[in-house]
């Protein structure tokens, strides 16, 4: 037991890397300069895209996302003469649904979805039916400025992403606590139970299949799973059950003193944390380390409100850009994509005044004038330093996303 | 040509609901050919059944939609009852119109904030009476029996009956039977209980089951106030029809089948209603009792009434200062400040969806008027009753449930390539708009004063010259407020336009309803204030029209 665990799970996902051949293996090994040929196809690219008009299908429950998104649009057609229309979606397994039925019934061209923001599972369902345009990846001029080393960007929930989605996010599970009522955070699933016990209706989570939620069971079960190395794979049915016994031990245990007695859930991230700015709730969850700085800036949440992390460390993942196969519009998407790569674009989207998440750009990489932007930052008042982030911890296999939601409906949501 | 109309009508109207049922049934015995299911069994069946929690979820949409519906018609039947013929009648009925235009998720969404433990009626009781700093940790909304679902369909659904109500008064002519029955000693009340409603009761006897099976089968509603561990069927069927696993929606289209039997369980339930409080009320009548003291029902139908609509009036006022507000924290009974800022941040996103909304009514509702006017026309040409409006066929897509053939509809419309044009959302909408069209205009149409016609031909003009230059203009007042009637409907669609836009047409309600499921109520309060203004300004064209246009004409003018 002398390595962390975490670096075995990373060691696991390198190995798991080096069987996939040679395109993952360019993507590690960093990318090639841009050579002429790509220059002249990327004029072509760039060329073909003005005029198309990009249907962007992304999760539609953050206002700070959406403003985002419709600077990116007007940027875009400022710059590229490309119309960016998003579709606000509930659940990002609406527009993979829609791209699935499409398949079905033979729509090959002219589909609905042109670029989509996914991760995990629903990558992964897009992947295994292939419904994904690409590997185009390797042809966005800005991809030679992400961080390819350091940040999970080439895998997706364990998943490779093989150039078939381009990394746009990163994003690390974090706690926002009311700091007025909850000086000394807990700072483990334990502790988080024993401070749930003496502080009862204090705490929620959104109810899964919300990916906020989701992700709320699979750190409890990170931290409680006697082997976390079985987490990177598909199980059998019994081992299933006995892995994730400890979890539903601890939920059993949790709910009782849970709001509401664990019988009503915010529908999602965003509606907890309204939960938290109405005083209903002391701790919040977020997918994103910025989150309460950037909602205190908004002032949609008191300015006493911080953020915190377990001690044993947090999941971190990236989210990414990927382009349906039956697209209209395959080179608007590319452009749009590549813009939103671009150091100027990321970082508006970490600065904590307008989205303020983490960026998937090495910043060591990119030209003095462009780091000094990232430099110049603002750091919001409720924001954890990097040493303060922790260790973050891998995605588990979608496998696990896909059976702890089946399990925890049947158990939690199935009424009296 | 007019000949066209009604099978015209019929065919727009019944084609894709009848289509989109077939397209619903098959894939629920498993035949989905295009991903690869041929096999005709009840695999789906089975798996539906097998649904953690499915017991409790059809409870809940029985239980929610009888008592809805129960409590709904009560309450009306109070209401006519204890002040029909008075002046407070005749203003409450100036409110109707308005109240009716508002969305139904709008009023859920005001009513959501206004009694929930961290909401509006809360802030302004803590802590000075309550002693609470923070929330109660108490179960209000989204509640495990669906009260407040419950309470939030009724604020909707009793002004809807109402309207129904009076209108079948003026046919049934409630006015005169109730002074008989009070010069033969029957206390107002009672007269008019026995009296009139039975002549009434006929009449609303569909909207009420339109009643019962929109809350048997709702869903936007339901998103915002009914529980979630588990959801009411229709919601999780429309949930499972949107995963990404694909083999859900076999089952979701059994469950959408399920909701059928559902909706027809309850109308047999209502069924079963109606004929023994007509065997009890057949009694009651011919006992002779003239009834004693009425202040207790007057004044619980009063109390009642009076709620529901200053809950639904401060739910939608709470919204209004939500999207000016800068922020807004419990126990603060108004917010910290007032901002024009989340309007500006909302401009460009609202523009679109503003002109998706616009759009999409105006032409709907447009094609609906022509339609009417051409059936209603046949009609009065041929002197016949058309399908259409003999044998309720235009109630078809009202009691059906929306879920049982929109999920069809969108397999089908995929299949011919237009899911996602705008032509085939104006399609489904205009299956929903049509009949509330056509049921608003048809009275007023068919009570036209025939002689104008004659008259008119006589003087040598040709029947499409009298309709257009004496007809017509003598009716837009009707034609407008159903032009309202209609728009407001296509405004408030939820699902059709969910499942046929793929997307691609947000409109003011499912970005509504896609804000409130979280973030922040600040921008949920300006979509909810722009979905109000939009029928509401409806409403006040089809005043202002008519009065503007026959500005010059003293016999049009309005009298009041």
């Amino acid at each position: 037991m002398s390595t962390p665990v975490h670096l075995r799970i990373l060691g696991a996902l390198f190995r798991r890397f080096l069987s996939l051949g040679v395109l993952a293996i360019l993507g590690l090994t960093g990318l090639p300069p841009v050579r002429a040929a790509d220059t002249n196809s990327w004029t072509a690219t760039l060329a073909e895209a003005q005029g198309q008009t990009v249907y962007w299908n992304a999760w539609g429950g953050d206002d700070r996302v959406n403003a985002y998104i419709a600077w990116a649009g007007v940027e875009a057609k400022k710059r590229f003469r490309i119309e960016v229309r998003h579709v606000k979606l509930g659940d990002t397994a609406e527009a993979v649904s829609r791209v699935l039925a499409e398949k079905a019934a033979g729509k090959d061209v002219r589909g609905s979805v042109d670029l989509i923001w996914i991760n995990g599972e629903n990558f992964s369902a897009m992947k295994q039916h292939g419904l994904l345009h690409g590997p185009f990846v390797d042809r966005l001029p800005n991809f030679r400025w992400v961080d390819t080393d350091n940040k999970p960007t080439l895998v997706d929930f364990t998943v490779p992403a093989e150039g078939l989605e381009a990394p746009w996010s990163m994003g690390q599970f974090v706690f926002l606590r009311e700091s007025r009522r909850v000086p000394d955070p807990p700072r483990s699933a334990a502790a988080l139970l024993a401070w749930a016990k003496v502080n009862p209706g204090r705490f929620n989570y959104p109810q899964p299949p919300d990916f906020t939620g989701t992700t709320f069971l699979k750190q409890v079960l990170l931290e409680l799973a006697q082997d976390r190395s079985a987490l990177c794979r598909p199980v059998e049915e019994a081992q299933f059950a006995e892995i994730s016994a400890p979890l539903w031990d601890y939920l059993d245990e949790l709910h009782p003193v849970m709001w509401r007695n664990g019988r009503v859930f915010p529908a999602n991230g965003p509606a907890q944390t309204r939960q938290l700015a109405d005083g209903e709730i002391d701790i919040a969850l977020s997918f994103s380390p910025e989150a309460a700085s950037s909602a205190i800036e908004s002032g949609q949440l008191p300015d006493s409100v911080r953020t915190f992390v377990w001690k044993g460390g947090t999941i971190a993942n990236a989210s990414f850009l990927a382009i349906p196969f039956n697209s209209r519009a395959k080179s608007g998407a590319m452009v749009l994509i590549d813009f939103l790569l671009s150091p100027e674009a990321q970082a508006r989207k970490a600065d904590p005044r307008h989205l303020g998440s983490l960026t998937v750009l090495d910043v060591d990489k990119l030209s003095p004038a462009d780091q000094a932007i990232f430099k110049a930052l603002p750091k919001g008042k409720a924001t954890l330093s990097p040493e303060e982030l922790g260790t973050p911890l891998p995605e588990p296999h979608p496998y696990w996303m896909d059976r702890l939601e089946k399990q925890w409906l049947t158990r939690y949501a199935a009424g009296r | 040509m007019l000949r066209l109309f009604p099978p015209l009508a019929v065919v727009l109207l019944v084609g894709p609901v009848l289509a989109g049922l077939a397209g619903t049934l098959l894939p629920a015995f498993d035949y989905l050919p295009v991903l690869g299911h041929r096999a005709a069994g009840l695999q789906a069946w089975t798996q539906l059944l097998e649904l953690p929690g499915l017991r409790t979820s059809v409870w809940l949409s029985l239980s929610t939609g009888l008592v809805t519906t129960i409590l709904s018609v009560l309450l009306v039947v109070l209401l006519c009852a204890a002040w029909h013929g008075t002046r407070a009648f005749a203003a409450m009925e100036a409110w109707l119109a308005p109240l009716l235009s508002v969305p139904h998720v709008t009023v859920a969404l005001g009513l959501a904030f206004l009694i929930s433990p961290s909401g509006w009626i809360m802030r302004c009781l803590s802590p000075w009476l309550t002693g609470f700093s923070q929330p109660p940790d108490w179960r209000i909304i989204q509640d495990a029996n669906g009260l407040s679902l419950m309470f939030g369909l009724i604020a909707k659904e009793a002004p809807f009956l109402l309207l129904m109500t009076l209108a079948a008064l003026g046919q049934a002519d409630g006015e005169r039977g109730s002074v008989v029955a009070r010069t033969f000693g029957y206390r107002p009340m009672i007269g008019w209980l026995k009296a009139v409603f039975p002549r009434v009761y006929p009449q609303i006897r569909l909207p009420v089951l339109a009643v019962l099976a929109y809350g048997v089968s709702v869903v936007d509603v339901a998103m915002v106030l009914a529980p979630t561990t588990p959801a009411p069927l229709a919601v999780r069927v429309v949930k499972m029809a949107n995963d990404s696993d694909l083999n859900l929606r076999f089952i979701a289209s059994a469950g959408a089948m399920l909701q059928c039997a559902l909706v027809l369980g309850g109308v047999l339930f209502w069924w079963m209603l109606e004929r023994t409080v007509r065997w009890w009320g057949n009694r009651w009548i011919t006992t002779g009792w003239r009834g004693g003291r009425e202040s207790i029902p007057r004044w619980i139908a009063s109390v009642a009434g009076a709620t529901l609509g200053l809950a639904v009036i401060f739910g939608l006022l709470a919204m209004a200062v939500w999207s000016v507000a800068t922020h807004w924290r419990f126990p603060a009974a108004i917010p910290a400040g007032l901002t024009s800022a989340n309007w500006k941040l909302h401009a460009s996103g609202v523009t679109d969806a503003v002109w998706n909304t616009l759009s999409l009514a105006v032409c709907t509702t447009a094609f609906s008027l022509i339609l009417s006017v051409g059936v209603l026309e046949f009609e009065a040409a041929t002197g016949r009753r058309t399908a259409l409006s003999k044998v309720g066929l235009l109630y078809v897509p009202l009691v059906l449930p929306q879920v049982a053939f929109l999920f069809g509809a969108q397999v089908l419309l995929a299949l011919s390539r237009l899911d996602g044009e705008w032509i085939a959302l104006a399609w489904l909408h205009l299956v929903f708009v049509f009949p509330y069209v056509f049921l608003a205009l048809a009275d007023a149409y068919r009570a036209w004063d025939e002689r104008y016609r004659r008259t008119g031909l006589c003087l040598g003009a040709s029947p499409l010259r009298v309709l257009l230059r004496i007809k017509l203009p003598m009716l837009l007042r009707p034609i407008a407020a159903a032009g309202a009637v209609g728009f407001a409907v296509s405004v408030g669609q939820y699902l059709p336009t969910l499942f046929a836009g793929a997307g691609r047409f947000p409109t003011l309600t499912t970005e509504a309803v896609a804000l409130s499921a979280g973030g922040d109520l600040r921008s949920v309060g300006i979509y909810a204030m722009l979905q109000m203004a939009l029928p509401l300004a409806a409403f006040a064209l089809a005043l202002a029209a008519p009065a503007w246009c026959f500005r010059h004409r003293r016999g049009m003018h309005v009298i009041r």
